[in-house]
Order: C-alpha cells, then structure tokens, then sequence
C-alpha cells in the first residue's frame, strides 16, 4: 500500500479539503491504485537525467516596470462574492 | 443545404460573394442548435443575442468590403476560455456564476477578425477527463450515438462541431483533450505545439501542459481557425515570438519525399481495439499510395507516459487550483464564520471528485518527502520522452498513430475504473509532455458505426507538416463528409 486513509486525510487537509467519510474511503482505494501504477516509474534509470519543467525552452522574459493599462477597481471586485467599500470582505481572520 | 452544415470555408466563400449573410448563417445556427441541443448536451451558455448582435456588425463591414476568413463565421467557445460578460464556469459549481471582465488573447483575435461567438461549450471540469462525464453542469452525448461519451474534455467542442451546432470550435489540449474528442466525434482538432497559441484567458489547469487549439468539420478549417489564434502575445510569457506561417497555403496536393515514422511500440500496446488498429493501417496504405515513404521508429519511454502525466498534471493542476478559494471570484459558503472553514467548506462543495482527486494526488506528489521520488522523477522521464522523439524526428517528418485504443465507449462504462480511463491517453498525453503537435483527422468508423481517428505528430513548430499529410489524406477519403444523423 502507497497511501492510506489517514494520509488522505492528512493531504486533503492541506489541500484545503474537507473529505466526508464516504469519498475518504473510496479516495484511498483509487489514489493508492494510481500510485501504485505510477511506481513503474521507479524502474526507469533516470540517473543523471535533467528533469523538464517547460516543453520550449525560454529563458526569462523581462519587460520594463511600468504602469500599463490596468483593471478598475469596480471591475476587479464584479465577481466578488462579497465587497464592502472597494475591498474583498473575507470571515474574521484573528 | 442547410447553411450551418457548411464548413468555415464555405460559409466564407458564400458571405464573400454575398449569397448569404452572417446573420442567416448564425440564425441557422441557433436553430440547429435548439433542435438538436436537448439530445446532444453540447452548450453549457448559449449567447443567441449577442451573437446576432455580432453577426450583424459581421454583415456591416462585409458590405464595407472588410471581411477575414472569419467575418461572420458563428463558433463556439470551450468554457474554460474567459469571454468578457459571458459566463465561463470550466463546467464547475466553484465558477457557475463567473462572468469575466476581459477576454482571453485568442477570443481578442477572434473578435477583431469578425468572428460571431455563438456560445460557451461542454467539458470535463477544470478539463479533467476523457469523457464530459465529469461536467458538473452537464451530459454532453456523442452525436454518432447517442448513448455513448463524445470524449473528452472538449467533448462538447466536438460535439457541437460534429452535429453542426457550430462551424468551428477552440477547444484545449493537456494530455489529448482536442484530439481524442474530435476522434470519437469524426472531426479534426489540433493541438498545436506548446507556445504556439498563447494560453492568456485560458484557466489554467497544468500550465507546461495546457495548449488551446481548434476543432473543424474539415482540415482546411483548421488552417483557417489555427492562422487567427496563433502567435506571439506579451502576456504570456509562455507563448513563443516566432513568425506564424499562413497554413493555408500547405493545403496542397503531394506528399512526394515527405517521410513518415510508424512508432513500433504503439502496435503493442495492450487493448488497442482491432477495429481501429485496422482503420490506422489502412490509412498507412492511403498515405503511402500518394508518395510518402514509410519508417519505422521507436519511442522505447512510451509505456511510462501514463505514469509520468499523472504525477505532472495533477501536481500543476493542484497548485493552480489553489486560487479557487471563495474570496476573488466564484463560490463561497457563506455561512462559515472562520477563514480556514470558509475556504474548506467552499473548495468541498465547489469542486467535483475527479477534480479533488487530482489536487489530492497532486499535493500529495509536491509534499514534503515525497518531490523527488514523484514530481522529479517524472519530469526526468519526461526529458526521456521529449529525447524519444526527437531522436525518432531525425529519421522522419511526422508520426502517425491511433488517437484513441478503441472507439467512444458507453456513457457511465468507465466511471468507476479511474485507471482504464487514464490508460485511453496513451496514445495522446506523449505529445503534451514533449510539447510537439498533434492532430486528429477521421480515418474510418467502427462496425457500430463510430468514428475513429488517426493521430499525426510533428515536430516543434511544424504544424504545417500536420497540416499537409492531413489534408492530402482527408483529400483521398470521403470520412470527413460523413454526417450523424440527429
């Protein structure tokens, strides 16, 4: 076994995932199948290998830091769910 | 005819020479579209207003004498590419309501060449899925057959495209989502080399893997489509400044010198279909009878694709996801008085379970401990695979393979055996992951009478290569003309 309940738990969690007892279970049968066949990996010799982050190589694009054109405030909040006052209103944090 | 059978080219032909208008072009479209749309489930928005407002500023400037392939041309919209004040909700509770406040680079360019956007279309959420069954809005069926899937994720693309309930169609493209759709629908889509077309306005799901790309009735669409979308643009810094040639012009007859690479791991893989191995040779033979010349090659990492995509996708698509958080735009429990619970509740009932699947294995494979043994790994046999093929590319031009192991299969088949479903983009998810082209054009139907695609490959930035073979076989066939009946 690659990953048990616990763990899918644990993972969710930081995924900011609340899990209900039921897709926990079923979660953990089907992620550790998928984890168990993404062990075939483990026989490829990858020694010295440079890993791909990119398909196309680039190397950084710079641009020059400067106010452009940019969103109004009103348009920025339109999908808020909720606003008050040109802010995003957000549950009490501390 | 009924004008919204027409291909692109066609309807340009005819808007040209003002033998119809873009209005009863789009007309007829929305027509078609509210016949049929109960049956094939392709539209999530339909934006019937707008677009005849369109059509008719369409109709203005080509009485103006200004009219582009495009001008007037009613397409429609994958839901995950943002379209201003037109909702665009990735087929997600978390973005049901999302309207957004600009248009992505590709819906820019469309716009400014006259295009009519007709209305957003069906698709895995977040684009993760091979079959449109993981839409949280809806079912979308395959037009051949009702009850089958019509692929995924841009299931409703291809669809749409395959019942004429568009001429044409932008989809996106992360492990085969353009191809493999458009082979279980009978029509063409391109996923064009990573860069090519900038993914600005297209909502991330894996962003070294995301590309958008078009689905047509015929090749000569594509060309046209993928000339209007493709090019430099500053706001992605992903996308390439190289020039873009007009494609249209490699819509010729003649494949003489052109050398083509049969892949020979790709006859062993397991539970390839014999219907649709048939129907790929048989195409060989249609493309060596107009003058290719045939090499076998090998992609000795192609048994690893499947593994290596789903550490890579998911583990971007885990990180890009963390944006839907209930505070900027989408869903939100309001009923939780605590941050942390306001996020949680909002993410647990916003996404779907394929979509919380993938952030969990994703988090999962990107969490302390376990980097180098999942994400590091694949991206090292990830060069392994971009280094098969190119060391297949020096010996040939383009590739040829299935797009998919078998045909559509059954609404509901494949819902509970999560591997069998990953295992159908092996075919496809390679060309993601080298970032190479890839098209599917129609090569045949299956006793049970569902099409089947044949899948062409090519080297960075050579699209036009696809385009060629494509078309001289499309040429030589009559597979693309067939039509569902609906």
């Amino acid at each position: 076994m690659k990953i048990n309940r616990e763990e899918i738990v644990h993972v969710a969690n930081l995924a900011m995932l609340d899990l209900n007892e039921e897709s926990t279970d079923t979660f953990a049968v089907q992620i550790d199948n998928i984890l168990q066949y993404i062990d075939m990996l483990n026989s490829v010799d990858t020694e010295g290998v440079v890993p791909t982050s990119h398909a196309i190589s680039l190397t950084n694009v710079f641009r020059e830091d400067k106010v452009k054109e940019h969103v109004d405030r009103n348009k920025a909040l339109a999908n808020a769910p909720e606003k008050e006052d040109g802010n995003f209103v957000v549950p009490k944090v501390i | 005819m009924n004008f919204y059978e027409l291909t692109i080219h066609e309807a340009h032909n005819l808007l040209k020479s003002r033998e119809i208008s873009s209005r009863e072009l789009t007309k007829s479209v929305l027509d078609r579209v509210g016949s049929v749309e109960p049956r094939v489930g392709a539209y999530i928005t339909l934006a019937g207003k707008t677009a005849l407002a369109q059509a008719e500023l369409a109709d203005k400037a080509i009485a103006e004498g200004n009219i582009t392939p495009l001008t007037g041309i009613p397409l429609g919209i994958k839901d995950l590419i943002c379209t201003k004040d037109l909702r665009t909700t990735c087929a997600s509770k978390i973005l049901e309501n999302f309207v957004p406040i600009y248009d992505a680079f590709v819906i820019k360019k469309l716009k400014k060449a006259g295009a009519v956007i007709v209305g957003k279309v069906n698709m895995d959420e977040f684009a993760m899925g091979s079959s449109t069954e993981h839409s949280s809005i809806k079912l979308t069926h395959n037009p051949w057959d009702l009850s089958c899937i019509p692929g995924g994720s841009s299931g409703g693309s291809a669809a749409a495209v395959a019942a004429d309930m568009c001429l044409g169609s932008l989809g996106s493209d992360t492990g085969g989502s353009i191809r493999q759709p458009a082979s279980h629908c009978g029509v063409v889509g391109m996923k064009p080399t990573y860069g090519r077309v900038s993914r600005f306005g297209l909502v991330a799901f894996a962003s070294s893997l995301d590309q958008i790309g078009p689905l047509t009735k015929d090749v000569t669409d594509c060309a046209v489509l993928l000339n209007a979308i493709s090019g430099h643009d500053k706001g992605d810094s992903t996308s390439v400044p190289m020039d873009v040639p007009d494609y249209t012009t490699f819509l010729e007859k003649g494949l003489k010198g052109v050398k083509i690479g049969i892949p020979k791991e790709y006859n062993e893989l397991p539970g390839l279909d014999a219907e649709v191995l048939e129907a790929v040779k048989n195409a060989i033979i249609t493309i060596e009878g107009l003058g290719a010349e045939f090499v076998e090659v090998s992609l000795p990492h192609t048994e690893y694709a499947v593994a290596a995509y789903y550490v890579i996708a998911p583990s971007e698509a885990s990180s890009n996801l963390a944006r839907y958080d209930g505070v900027k735009y989408g869903l939100r429990d309001k009923d939780k008085n605590d941050l942390m619970e306001m996020y949680k509740s909002t993410r647990s009932s916003g996404f779907g379970s394929e979509v919380k699947r993938r952030i969990i294995i994703g988090t999962y494979c990107l969490s302390a401990g376990y980097y180098d043994a999942y994400y590091k790994k694949a991206s090292q046999v990830r060069t392994l695979i971009t280094e098969d093929f190119k060391r297949a590319f020096k010996s040939c031009d383009v590739l040829l393979s299935p797009v998919t192991p078998t045909p559509a299969f059954k609404i509901g088949e494949r819902t509970e055996d999560l591997l069998a479903m990953y295992l159908s983009d092996i075919f496809t998810l390679s060309a993601n992951l080298a970032g190479i082209p890839g098209m599917s054009v129609p090569c045949g139907f299956s006793s049970q009478g569902l099409p089947i695609g044949l899948q062409i490959m090519g080297k960075h930035f050579n699209e036009e290569q696809l385009i060629k073979v494509a078309y001289n076989f499309e040429q030589a066939t009559d597979f693309h003309k067939k039509k569902p009946v609906l």
